[in-house]
């Protein structure tokens, strides 16, 4: 058979494929709002995916975030005391108290739409 | 001098020491960046080690960035060499494909300084600020210009590595692109759609990178074997269309734990992971043909292809198993994902671009003693630390699923870890004396290579 008929056929699914994940594969998702935006760029401007991880994105040498809030060992409490001391490995990065909000809404945002980690853990689903 | 020959010279000449600069800025990048792994992993064992100047928030990425530019830079580099055997006729331009270099180099600087000075763009693997991806885009159009213009491929009848080589080409500068994706409201302000989006674009990236690499062995393969028929047979292709198909779909079995569509954690598992096999069968087709046709020609390429495959193995069975829902729902955010990952780049990746190093190394060398007993040392030092090194990843990852049944605390749970730790660093510390002692004839030889006009 052709090649190039089959590399376009393979080549148009993809797109296809692509489309749909772009869209309905991924709108489960409540939006975000723009402090919770800002917790994210501030994520992102620290780099703490390099120690942490959500949804699997992430190292680990930290420990994992996406249930950090929700999680009856840890939560926002303990969150907000790592952000502000820093902790064994994790260096004190100074964080205004601006800054610290507005990751925890962040956290806070991802960890209320985790529904598979909830499903997992037994816990009730929240959306 | 031992290294410089007139055959040397020619290939130079020929190729225009592009092909050359970009292998020496691939071996720069892995020499580098094994040293941030390495003190990345004393890390994990001293929490203080650097912490406040060089924290693992900086090691990290500059270890990650600079191996992936080892891979990229070497593949390319063997391309740019490769590309007049396969046409028969010179580059389509240097003039791009200086460019090309100086702006990979440019690159480099900028991401490495940034790193140091803490500018991030916070993008897993891709963690450098997002005009960064301007110049890496503009720099891979120049390699697609020239490669495309080159090579001029009619495509019914070129053999798979060119396929190979194509496809990579293409999907990198998709995958790069979209990748950035994040950078519009409407993907970045919902987080399923964010993070599904990151994974599926570095997912195939992988892919596309891989395209490169498996490129350039079967290229080696065809050359070493001196079989033209061995990368157009149906089976041939029939591989090649099926990595495709892994490259374009199999990327959602690293979202198994993101609440997207049940579809694409569906089709991802259906498709699995059977691009590394696909390797596999190729390499032991070429086994089976070298071994009727030319045993000590190209031996080297030969003897590091053999190790490739072993590797290629160990990994295939860790992904088949942690492709698995069920059992990736465990291994997920463990050190396991880490050895496939570290499995296939230092394992498959690396071992197959050393491999077409030594094959362009028996072109440009002319009594074959090229290779001494340090190489010897550093190969097997190479290869029984690397396994120590996986076998320590895994360990790691199955010691942290049991505690994480336990209900054991992120710190608990580091203590429990931290004999694998030592194994893990001791053992990376080998691989990166190993794999230092068989790159480091060949830097010699590249950089030899582009001053050998000059000398003779």
């Amino acid at each position: 058979m052709n090649k190039l008929l089959i590399f376009a056929v393979l080549f148009i699914s993809y797109v296809s494929y692509s489309s749909w994940v772009y869209t309905k594969g991924t709108n489960r998702a409540s939006e975000m709002t723009p402090n919770q935006q800002l917790g994210k760029q501030l994520y992102q401007e620290y780099n703490c995916q390099s120690c942490h991880q959500i949804f699997g994105l992430g190292g680990y040498l930290g420990p994992e975030l996406t249930t950090v809030i929700s999680d009856k060992t840890r939560g926002e409490l303990y969150a907000k005391t790592i952000m502000e001391n820093g902790a064994i490995r994790m260096p004190n990065f100074h964080f205004s108290p601006d800054k610290i909000s507005a990751i925890l809404d962040y956290l806070k945002y991802v960890d209320a739409n985790a529904f598979s980690y909830k499903k997992n853990d037994g816990n009730e689903i929240k959306k | 001098m031992h290294f410089l020959t007139k055959k040397m010279m020619e290939m130079k000449l020929k190729n225009n020491s592009i092909g050359s600069w970009f292998i020496v800025i691939a071996i720069s990048s892995l020499f580098i960046g094994l040293i941030f792994g390495a003190l990345g992993g004393i890390q994990y064992i001293f929490p203080n080690f650097l912490k406040e100047n060089l924290s693992f928030q900086k090691m990290r990425p500059l270890h990650v960035y600079l191996v992936i530019n080892w891979i990229f830079c070497a593949a390319a580099g063997a391309i740019y060499i490769y590309i007049p055997d396969v046409t028969g006729k010179k580059l389509f331009s240097n003039t791009l494909a200086k460019i090309h270099v100086a702006l990979q180099l440019i690159i480099v600087v900028i991401v490495v300084t940034g790193f140091f000075f803490g500018v991030f763009g916070g993008r897993e693997y891709f963690e450098f600020p997002p005009y960064v991806i301007l110049l890496i885009i503009a720099a891979w159009i120049l390699f697609m210009i020239n490669f495309f213009t080159t090579v001029k491929p009619s495509f019914n009848n070129v053999p798979v590595y060119i396929w190979s080589w194509s496809t990579g080409l293409i999907f990198f500068l998709i995958t790069v692109t979209e990748a950035q994706l994040w950078l519009l409201p409407f993907f970045n302000n919902n987080i399923i759609r964010d993070v599904t989006v990151q994974w599926k674009a570095m997912g195939s990236m992988v892919g596309s990178w891989n395209m490169l690499v498996y490129g350039t062995a079967m290229f080696v393969i065809e050359k070493a074997t001196g079989d033209t028929t061995i990368n157009r047979t149906p089976k041939a292709f029939f591989f090649y269309f099926l990595g495709l198909t892994n490259l374009m779909f199999n990327w959602g079995h690293h979202t198994y734990i993101v609440p997207s569509s049940e579809l694409v954690k569906t089709i991802s598992y259906a498709i699995s992971m059977t691009e590394l096999l696909i390797l596999a069968n190729i390499i032991y087709s070429f086994r089976k043909t070298y071994l009727k046709t030319n045993p000590h020609k190209h031996f080297l390429s030969f003897r590091i292809l053999t190790y490739a495959e072993v590797w290629i193995l160990l990994n295939l069975t860790l992904s088949l198993v942690i492709s698995v829902p069920a059992i990736n729902l465990y291994t997920h955010g463990t050190h396991i994902t880490v050895a496939h990952a570290m499995g296939a780049t230092i394992g498959i990746n690396t071992m197959l671009l050393l491999a077409s190093f030594a094959f362009i190394a028996d072109d440009i060398t002319v009594d074959g003693k090229f290779f001494n007993r340090n190489f010897n040392w550093g190969f097997m030092t190479l290869n029984i630390s690397l396994l120590v090194f996986w076998l320590s990843l895994v360990g790691m990852g199955i010691c942290k699923i049991a505690a994480t049944q336990q209900k054991n605390g992120f710190y608990e749970i580091m203590d429990k870890l931290l004999p694998y730790f030592k194994v893990f660093t001791v053992s990376g510390a080998f691989v990166v004396v190993g794999l230092l002692m068989v790159v480091i004839p060949y830097f010699k030889l590249f950089v030899r290579s582009l001053f050998a006009k000059k000398e003779i």
